[in-house]
């Protein structure tokens, strides 16, 4: 019995140990299903997410194309930020290595609060940055020192610099980071989304900044699990920025600048054939460092606040009444129509009747009888007066905007305004009223309706001189190197056949003439502003534009001289001219906001202007040779 | 002539049992272990420290314990079996007592210079306590409800103390166990299914009963290793290393997923994965077969017993092995929720590597006498 139930039990063990191995082979099989689904089926998914994984890839920002002025100098360029990092998990203690820092730098550029908390917030390998912007001394010294320093690691960034201060801030801008609607509205590319990487915010750094910017290389690096890189797969390099050339002379717009230094004004220097603008400065300026670096609150507000506008360029957004300075165009528009000729005679008493309405010259005593040129020599009020009421404000208008006044002339940087030629048309479009003939009489003397930028007045002023050719002013001659894609070639690089306008020499020579004399002449309005070196003589026309209507009472009581008036209600002071006489090659405009009159405050500007640029003579010098320094990467850091 | 020997319950001598001794055994063990210093090896990036060289000195002590266990007369064994139960029992309550707290659960016990995890012993002698206790009992009383009261409690009892930790897993490991012996003892089959068929369901509809954090609670206890969404993130990454690897694998220490950090826990219950990363699916299924033949080893070691203890004791200790593989492999491949259990003579760690050997010391020593006949009680 008991054998039985041995065997019994044996028999029953065998069956179900059987049953269970049975079973066990069933699980194992499933395992080994399992591996051959992941590893053999869907391998290459994994494979793919473990490429993901492990592959970082890290963008390299170009060095931005540097700005330099026509003969090379720099403008704009990029300077090496020797910068210190803290890597905390290679230090035996953060405040240790503090410390001893503390020796090499100012202690009190180290913010250790802020560090403290970027070590907490951070993984250890993440570099958290000290201090930057150290001399190159610091820097050595820190470096020679690294062994007694754990963790400290030194780091070399590059950080747009203006060497040049204000001095080229209206044309050049500024960089700055990008901003949301940067991100929305620029075309993509992938460096935008640096955070530490700056675009171009105005001027020539915003109009050119592909061109500037370079295509950022890309760097494939592998990383583990904490986002420490490990190795570095593959590199593509990427191609720095293309140089931008200007057509300034650096050390014309110094000169400008400090001529009209204290001041709220603007003058603009322009090649009469070519349309290189040479000088164009606007004062007061700001430091575009400023902006670069990041700009404080307060800094801001000053600038905003100032009723001198720094900000603004005024040599291309300043809008103007142009004053007499109108009157060559207002002359030409009856010549070429012609309703006159340029011995036309106009009696001038004072002032003319228009029904009931008086209209005044500039001089109480009127001027007696003047022909055309002694019209402009005197700027006679009312010469004009009667020339443009035989002309037409149309006929005036189609001559100005042959000129170049009344539109944009689409200049390469941004913030350039069009001014204004008012048509009849206009005036019935806006306004609703049909125009009136008192308002031609305003339109005469560039009263009125009309404005203009400094920057349209010196290429109105440079089409005169150069005979009538439609010259069109540009700030950069050229870019180096091969232009990269989405890049913006520079305007007018071939210097084309310039349109003609197509004006009668006759006539043209008549205007001249009358500049000439307003200058050169014993009665001329800027005959003390005369330029006293043979053979450069200048030939020109002041302004002197009205701020606000003067008043019956204040005719009767006498006018206020402008000294005598608050600041902001003093008359735009203008002037434009060109020289040499006999062989014009350059051009001027000058506008003194509040100057007071245009003989005594902006054509000496301008008197001053000419001849520093005639003796600095830019165009007779080699510029800078884009062949030889321009091939791109050969240049230096 | 051994059966003679057998009745007449005469001691062999020492050398004819290391004669005796399963040399073959012996070998697959020391080939399965080689490989899982190889990978310890790997995860230090090609160095033995410190790692590698540790477990080798571990699996060294533990294969003369396993010797030692493998050359002592089953008799004993069978003798020590319940005191050994009863001191594992004492040492759980004792975990409870002044257990001190590890790996976020209380299963370890601080006994001077080394720690010790009571469960793990357990996991032996509880197979070995049961063994002895249908070794004893006749097939006609295996069929009675009233002889099963008392193993049922000795299952349950160590499986609840163990709950309490909370080690969900070793909790099942523990049921499922003893479950084997129940299983080839010859517990009629369709308590099983009354056992298992109520459970399951009394289970899932209690749970529907509890509040949300009640049933978080009960998650967070079922899985205290980590939150969802970490074991989420563990095992895709599990499934990365793995599926990357494909068929041959990305190379001795070239496993990205391992070495970049991104598989988690890759020492201990992740080293599945590492390998198969390395060595590809052909690493995988070469780990496997290893291991089949030493469960085929455990089988084949219980048919060839004579007495009914080491038959259950071989294919109870089997069983546990090859619990210990399933689970493991099947939570690294995603098939399985994640518990911790580590992969057998590959993960690295002392106590889990002891218990093996000590099991293997079993399965051999039940080799060594096979040919004893021993009487059960009754």
């Amino acid at each position: 019995m008991a054998g039985d139930q041995h065997k019994e039990k044996g028999r029953i063990f065998t069956r179900r140990s059987l049953m269970m191995a049975g079973g066990q082979a069933v699980l194992m099989s499933a395992l080994a299903g399992r591996l051959y689904y992941l590893q053999v089926i869907h391998s290459d998914e994994y494979t793919m997410m473990a490429d993901e994984n492990r592959m970082n890839l890290q963008l390299l920002t170009p060095l931005r194309g540097r700005i330099v002025d026509r003969f090379g100098a720099e403008i704009a360029s990029n300077r090496q930020n020797y910068r210190v990092v803290l890597i905390p998990e290679q230090t035996k203690s953060v405040e240790e290595t503090l410390d001893a820092l503390a020796q090499y730098v100012d202690a009190q550029e180290i913010d250790r609060e802020r560090i403290f908390k970027d070590t907490k917030r951070k993984r250890g390998f993440v570099p958290i940055p000290v201090v930057d912007n150290l001399s190159w001394e610091q820097f050595a010294r820190i470096n020679v020192n690294s062994p007694s320093l754990p963790g400290i690691q030194m780091d070399v960034g590059s950080t747009r610099t203006y060497p040049y201060g204000d001095l080229f801030a209206h044309i050049v801008g500024y960089v700055g980071a990008v901003s949301e609607r940067d991100l929305q509205t620029l075309e993509f590319d992938p460096l935008l989304e640096l955070p530490e990487f700056r675009i171009g915010k105005s001027g020539i750094e915003k109009y050119y900044d592909r061109t500037l910017r370079g295509k950022a290389g890309l760097s494939r690096v592998e990383a583990n699990a904490y986002g420490r890189t490990i190795r570095e797969l593959n590199r593509q390099e990427g191609i720095p920025g293309n140089d931008a050339v200007l057509t300034i002379d650096k050390e014309l717009q110094q000169f400008s600048a400090k001529r009209l230094d204290g001041e709220s004004a603007a003058a603009v220097v322009i090649d009469i054939h070519s349309g290189d603008i040479l000088a164009m400065a606007s004062v007061p300026s700001f430091d575009p460092n400023a902006f670069a670096n990041g700009i404080s609150s307060k800094q801001w507000k000053a600038l905003v606040e100032d009723e001198k506008h720094p900000l603004g360029n005024k040599a291309i957004g300043g809008q103007y009444p142009p004053g007499s300075t109108f009157k060559m165009i207002v002359a030409l528009a009856a010549l070429e129509a012609g309703v006159i000729t340029p011995d036309h005679q106009v009696f001038c008493a004072g002032y003319t009747q228009l029904g009931n309405h008086r209209f005044h010259c500039w001089k109480r005593g009127g001027h007696g009888t003047l022909d055309l040129v002694g019209g402009i020599t005197h700027s006679c009020d009312i010469y004009f007066y009667d020339i443009a009421r035989k002309a037409g404000v149309d006929r005036i208008a189609a001559m100005a905007n042959r000129f170049g006044l009344g539109e944009k002339l689409n200049i390469d940087i941004l913030g350039e305004r069009g001014g204004l030629i008012p048509t009849k048309d206009w005036k019935l479009a806006v306004q609703g009223v049909p125009w009136q003939l008192g308002e031609t009489y305003n339109v005469g003397i560039g009263q009125g309706y009309v404005l203009a930028t400094p920057l349209q007045l010196a290429v109105m002023t440079a089409r005169l001189a150069n005979g009538g050719k439609a010259v069109r002013p540009r700030l950069v001659r050229s870019v180096t190197g091969t232009p990269l894609e989405g890049a913006v070639a520079p305007l007018n690089t071939v210097a084309a056949e310039t349109e003609e306008i197509g004006i009668n020499p006759k006539n043209l020579k008549v205007v001249l003439k009358g500049m000439y004399e307003v200058v050169n002449g014993k009665r001329g309005t800027a005959r003390s502003a005369k330029i006293t070196v043979e053979g450069w003589e200048m030939a020109g026309k002041t302004g002197t534009a009205q701020v606000r209507r003067i008043s019956r009472k204040e005719r009767i009581d006498g006018v206020l001289k402008s000294d005598e008036k608050p600041w902001e209600e003093r008359d735009h002071a203008l002037f434009v001219g060109f020289a040499p006489f006999d062989d014009p090659r350059y051009a001027v405009a000058v506008i003194v906001e509040h100057g007071g009159s245009g003989s005594h405050t902006a054509a000496p500007i301008a008197r001053d202007l000419l001849q520093e640029t005639l003796r600095l003579d830019p165009l007779r010098r080699p510029s800078y040779d884009i062949a030889k320094h321009g091939a791109p990467g050969a240049r230096d850091a | 002539m051994l059966r003679e020997l057998g009745e007449k319950n005469v001691q062999m001598p020492l050398t004819r049992k290391i004669w005796d001794m399963n040399w073959g055994f012996v070998l697959l063990i020391c080939a399965t272990a080689s490989i899982g210093f190889l990978m310890l090896y790997s995860a230090a990036n090609g160095h033995l420290e410190p790692w590698a060289s540790r477990q080798m000195m571990r699996f060294g002590a533990g294969l003369i314990l396993m010797f030692v266990v493998a050359l002592t007369d089953i008799r004993i064994w069978l003798n020590l079996a319940y005191p050994l139960y009863a001191v594992a029992i004492v040492l759980l309550g004792a975990v409870e007592v002044m257990g001190v707290i590890g790996m976020g659960a209380r299963r370890w016990v601080d006994l001077g210079p080394f720690q010790l995890q009571p469960s793990e012993i357990m996991k032996i002698a509880l197979i070995l306590a049961l063994a002895r206790y249908f070794h004893n009992i006749g097939l006609e009383d295996v069929r009675k409800i009233r002889w099963l009261i008392a193993p049922i409690l000795m299952v349950l009892a160590p499986a609840a103390l163990v709950l309490r930790q909370p080690d969900l897993g070793t909790a099942l490991m523990l049921m499922a166990g003893a479950g084997i012996v129940f299983f080839v003892a010859g517990v009629r089959l369709w308590k099983f299914a009354l056992v298992i068929g109520t459970a399951i369901p009394a289970g899932f509809f209690a749970f529907q009963f509890l509040h949300d954090y009640q049933k978080n609670r009960v998650l967070t206890f079922l899985n205290p290793e980590s939150d969802p969404l970490g074991a989420g993130y563990h095992i895709l990454q599990s499934k990365i290393a793995l599926g990357s690897g494909g068929v041959f694998g990305k190379g001795l220490l070239l496993g990205t997923q391992s070495h970049l950090n991104y598989l988690p826990e890759m020492r201990t219950d992740f080293i599945f994965s590492m390998l198969a990363e390395e060595f590809g699916m052909v690493g995988g299924l070469l780990l496997f077969s290893l291991y089949i033949l030493l469960i085929a080893y455990g089988y084949a070691i219980a048919y060839r017993s004579r007495n009914h203890f080491g038959k259950l004791l071989a294919i109870g200790m089997t069983g546990i092995f090859f619990l210990y593989i399933f689970i493991n492999v099947a939570m690294v491949m995603g098939m399985v929720p994640v518990v911790g259990v580590p992969l057998p003579l590959i993960s690295y760690g002392g106590t889990a590597m002891l218990t093996l050997l000590i099991g293997f010391g079993l399965i051999m020593s039940v080799y060594i006498h096979r040919d004893l006949d021993i009487p059960g009680k009754r």
